[in-house]
């Protein structure tokens, strides 16, 4: 039954494409890609990177230092989305309390300072563990109280920056030190914005504790189905209530840096509408917001869509308040793209362009 | 659909007017994959289907399409809505409107006119979950009729069905067929199929062997037309457990004093031992799951005492008994054993990788390794161990299941229904281990609802009724008469129908 050999030849190349067309990154790396090529027609110097006062600078650097924090949030709410098959919605908020702990920490309940009243590792480290409760918190109410996310995670949405702004006294509490300042800008001799790489060190030690532990599979297991997992020995409370504190512990991580890049924790304004776009960095990386499978890799990739996508409308010159109006129109191209409408009719006209083919050939061998 | 398997290979099939048709074939011979064809849930890679007196094939690319077509499909596991009212069910998705508004009226009183012209001893105001699973079947099916089906096709609707509700049923296809209405059934039992069935088609492999009148074709050349060999794996079992030990010398495995459950299973008293083969049987509901379920500690006991090995025990979480060496292969395979997306490898070693904890992860290659013994041991069909279980079919899910408890080497093997809706060559097979693994020393608890199963796999039966354990039976005793007496409470009735008509009262 086997067909000639010049068929299967063009046959497994055909294979390879659909492999790729079918493989789960596909379709954000897609996006990632069109986003940013797009700059090609209307700003082909987005791609250059330069070198000024030892600092790199261009659009591309803006993209991935802007991003960092949204990477940050987006591996959080990864692991949230897949073994709870909700969302956490109080990162934002959590960011500013972990900015508001950490800056009124240094300035020592003063408004503003010029030097240090304590370590900054002991004040960061203090907003982070202090996000970790909310998380902890966050984590209780979905895995122990069975609350749906969304509801539950509302409660620190809402009270979140109310929070914040009791560390901070209700004022934008400013660390006017220039050591403060390095992890939100950079470091001295060292050309890469420090955010990059305190994003890139978070991948890499998420990626260690994928590999050195089974979280990804349990997370998954639980997510896809807590019923059997729990048959099979998981304790679908503990790991849901793990991803939440890991959330927040990331959710605090990312305030710490946006308060040094303004060295000051602005309460109403850092991490602000960032848990929608880390939702969405989540969704655009290909992960089901229901839960299960899920994919790190999809999730940065949709952070930097995200990411890209601003500074590439910054780079059009479109102001800063229709930004979010062709943010969405996008958006929704993207996710239409992606939906499984499109994608079950693009399978379609896949195959019916194979099955042309298939009977020209025979057709012609005939 | 089913990655690397072709899961139906130019198959023919015809279905006439008033005809009640059996589709049978082991586990994965395409019974599912020609069905979903039909009803238009998968498409059509090649082949046509006609209706009727058209002579054009018709384009069946939604199962909507099919129902607008006349062809129905209830399923084993129904696709209802368990919170909404019978009569809800019955017409969502179509209600009469009245001025624009849903009229309950007329939704009602066509409900009591359809229920009762099929004979379903229901009231329409009742929630569907609250019905039992052959109501629940015969609303779907009643569903269908009123939908002017011409087609009507039953997938394993008997497999949660004792027999009176089986024969309720039967009685209802009788009738529908004498309406004209073409019934396809999908069944694992056999002699339902010589009851009821005018006209027998076997699949095996996803190809057509045949289409035979049932008339022609006695039960054993169908066995052996749907395995494709001679058939004589049955007897040699039967052989093998004759062999009866005296287990009440021996030190007890796991022994439960009073252990019971509120509501679920009145307190208990049990002993079971190494290399034995222990059946629970009763009817559906009885509380034969809850009994084990309980000794696992899939549900916590709320009195009484486990003692394992001597040793006084308390199973907090599944974990604490599967760190003691028990393992349950669960009575529902969609619900609480297979997760679906994970693959057939992940599924394999997701209890091993559990017991061992989060921070003890198994290499990749020790998975693999893994993975292929008990693809290799079990004869899983399946197109590579990175397949999702979900695109298996269901005999398949249950053997990595079973492969998946295998793996973490227990004590105590809990089987419950694990031959539900399975073929018979895996059936046969899966009664084969249980033998083998009791003779290796392994404690078996077996729950089946066919009790020849069980006579030939067990040494003892525990006999549950109405969430009670109502007696024990070993050695001569072990006769199905015997044990459908005790099922019923000591009546007795000679015929096995009454006897079920006694304990539904």
């Amino acid at each position: 039954m086997k067909k000639d050999q010049p068929q299967s030849l063009s046959n497994s190349k055909d294979k390879l494409i659909t492999r790729i067309i079918h493989h789960h990154l596909f379709m954000p790396i897609a996006g990632l890609m069109v986003v940013l090529l797009s700059n090609l027609i209307t700003k082909p110097d987005f791609f250059m990177i330069s070198m000024n006062h030892g600092v790199l600078y261009g659009n591309l650097i803006d993209v991935f230092n802007r991003g960092s924090e949204l990477v940050i949030l987006a591996i959080g709410m990864t692991l949230v989305t897949a073994a709870s098959g909700g969302q956490d919605i109080s990162v934002g908020a959590v960011m500013a309390v972990s900015a508001a702990v950490c800056c009124s920490l240094l300035s020592g309940g003063a408004a503003s300072t010029n030097v240090l009243q304590m370590p900054i590792l002991v004040a960061a480290i203090a907003g982070i563990a202090v996000s970790g409760l909310c998380g902890a918190f966050n984590g209780i109410l979905v895995a122990k109280f069975k609350i749906q996310p969304m509801v539950a995670t509302l409660i620190l949405f809402t009270a979140g920056r109310g929070i914040a702004q009791l560390f901070t006294k209700g004022q934008n509490v400013y660390v006017r030190v220039d050591s403060f300042k390095i992890f939100g800008n950079f470091m001295p001799g060292i050309p890469v914005p420090t955010p990059i790489i305190i994003s890139v060190v978070t991948v890499i030690v998420m990626a260690i504790i994928l590999k050195t532990t089974t979280l990804g599979l349990y997370v998954q297991s639980v997510g896809i189905n807590s019923n059997a997992s729990r048959l099979v020995g998981l304790n679908a409370t503990r790991i849901k209530f793990i991803t939440y504190v890991i959330c927040g512990l990331l959710a605090g991580l990312a305030g710490f840096i946006s308060a040094s890049r303004i060295y000051s924790a602005d309460s109403n304004n850092i991490g602000l509408y960032l848990e929608m776009d880390a939702i969405l960095a989540v969704a655009l990386g290909g992960n089901l917001l229901s839960g299960g499978k899920f994919s790190f890799a999809g999730s940065i990739i949709g952070a930097f869509t995200i990411q890209g996508l601003t500074t590439t409308l910054y780079a059009m010159n479109v102001s800063a308040d229709q930004l979010p109006v062709y943010k969405a129109v996008v958006v929704v191209i993207i996710v239409v793209l992606q939906s499984p409408i499109v994608q079950k009719r693009l399978r379609r006209i896949q195959m019916r362009r194979k099955s042309v083919k298939v009977m020209e050939e025979g057709g012609a061998s005939a | 659909m089913f990655p690397g398997v072709v899961a139906l290979d130019h198959v023919d099939f015809t279905l006439r007017q008033g005809e009640i048709h059996a589709l049978m074939g082991e586990n994965g011979a395409g019974k599912s994959t020609l069905i979903k064809v039909l009803t238009g849930v998968y498409e059509l890679d090649g082949g046509e289907i006609f209706i009727g007196d058209h002579a054009k094939p018709v384009v069946m690319d939604s199962p909507q399409r099919a129902k607008a077509m006349g062809i129905s499909a209830v399923y084993q596991e129904i696709s209802l809505c368990p919170n909404l009212t019978v009569a809800e069910n019955l017409f969502i998705g179509r209600e009469p409107r009245k001025h624009g508004f849903i009229d309950w009226k007329a939704i009602h009183e066509r409900s009591q006119v359809i229920l009762k012209a099929l004979d379903i001893p229901v009231d329409y105001s009742k929630p569907l979950d609250e019905c039992s699973i052959a109501i629940q079947q015969m609303v779907a099916i009643a569903r269908a009729v009123d939908m002017k089906c011409q087609v009507l096709i039953l997938d394993e609707p008997t497999s949660s069905l004792d027999d009176s509700e089986v024969e309720k049923l039967f009685e209802l296809m009788t009738q529908l067929k004498n309406q004209g209405v073409g019934i396809v059934f999908v069944t694992h039992f056999l002699e339902q199929v010589y009851a009821i069935c005018d006209k027998i088609t076997v699949l095996r492999n996803g190809e057509l062997v045949g289409e035979y009148a049932v008339d022609a074709l006695p039960r054993i050349q169908l066995v052996a037309k749907m395995m494709g060999k001679d058939f004589d794996d049955l007897k040699k079992i039967k052989n093998d457990a004759d062999r009866r030990v005296n287990y009440q010398q021996m030190e007890p495995l796991i022994e439960a004093e009073g252990l019971g459950r509120k509501n679920h299973i009145k307190p208990f008293d049990l002993s079971v031992y190494s290399g034995e083969v222990v059946g629970f049987t009763g009817l559906l509901g009885s509380g034969r799951s809850e009994l084990v379920r309980s000794l696992y500690g899939a549900d916590k006991p709320d009195c009484g005492k486990l003692k394992m090995h001597n040793q006084e025990i308390r199973f907090r979480t599944p974990k604490d008994a599967i760190n003691k060496g028990l393992a349950y292969l669960p009575e529902d395979r969609k619900r609480d054993g297979i997760i679906d997306d994970l693959s057939v490898r992940e599924n394999i070693i997701i209890a091993l990788q559990a017991k061992r904890g989060l921070f003890k992860p198994m290499g990749r290659k020790e998975m693999e390794e893994f993975a292929d013994q008990y693809i290799e041991l079990l004869q899983i069909k399946t197109a590579s161990r990175e397949t999702p279980i979900k695109n298996l079919s269901g005999g398949n899910q249950q053997k990595v299941i079973i492969g998946r408890w295998l793996l973490t080497n227990p004590e105590y093997l809990i089987l419950d229904e694990p031959t539900r809706g399975i073929d018979i060559g895996t059936k046969t097979e899966i009664q084969k281990l249980i033998l083998k693994l009791a003779k290796e020393g392994m404690g078996i608890a077996f729950i089946s609802s066919e009790i020849d199963e069980m006579l030939r796999t067990c040494s003892r039966m525990i006999v549950m009724r109405d969430h009670e354990k109502v007696g024990e039976l070993n050695g001569n005793a072990l006769t199905q008469e015997h044990i459908m007496n005790t099922i019923a409470g000591g009546v007795k009735t000679d015929e096995k129908g009454s006897t079920a008509e006694l304990i539904k009262q």
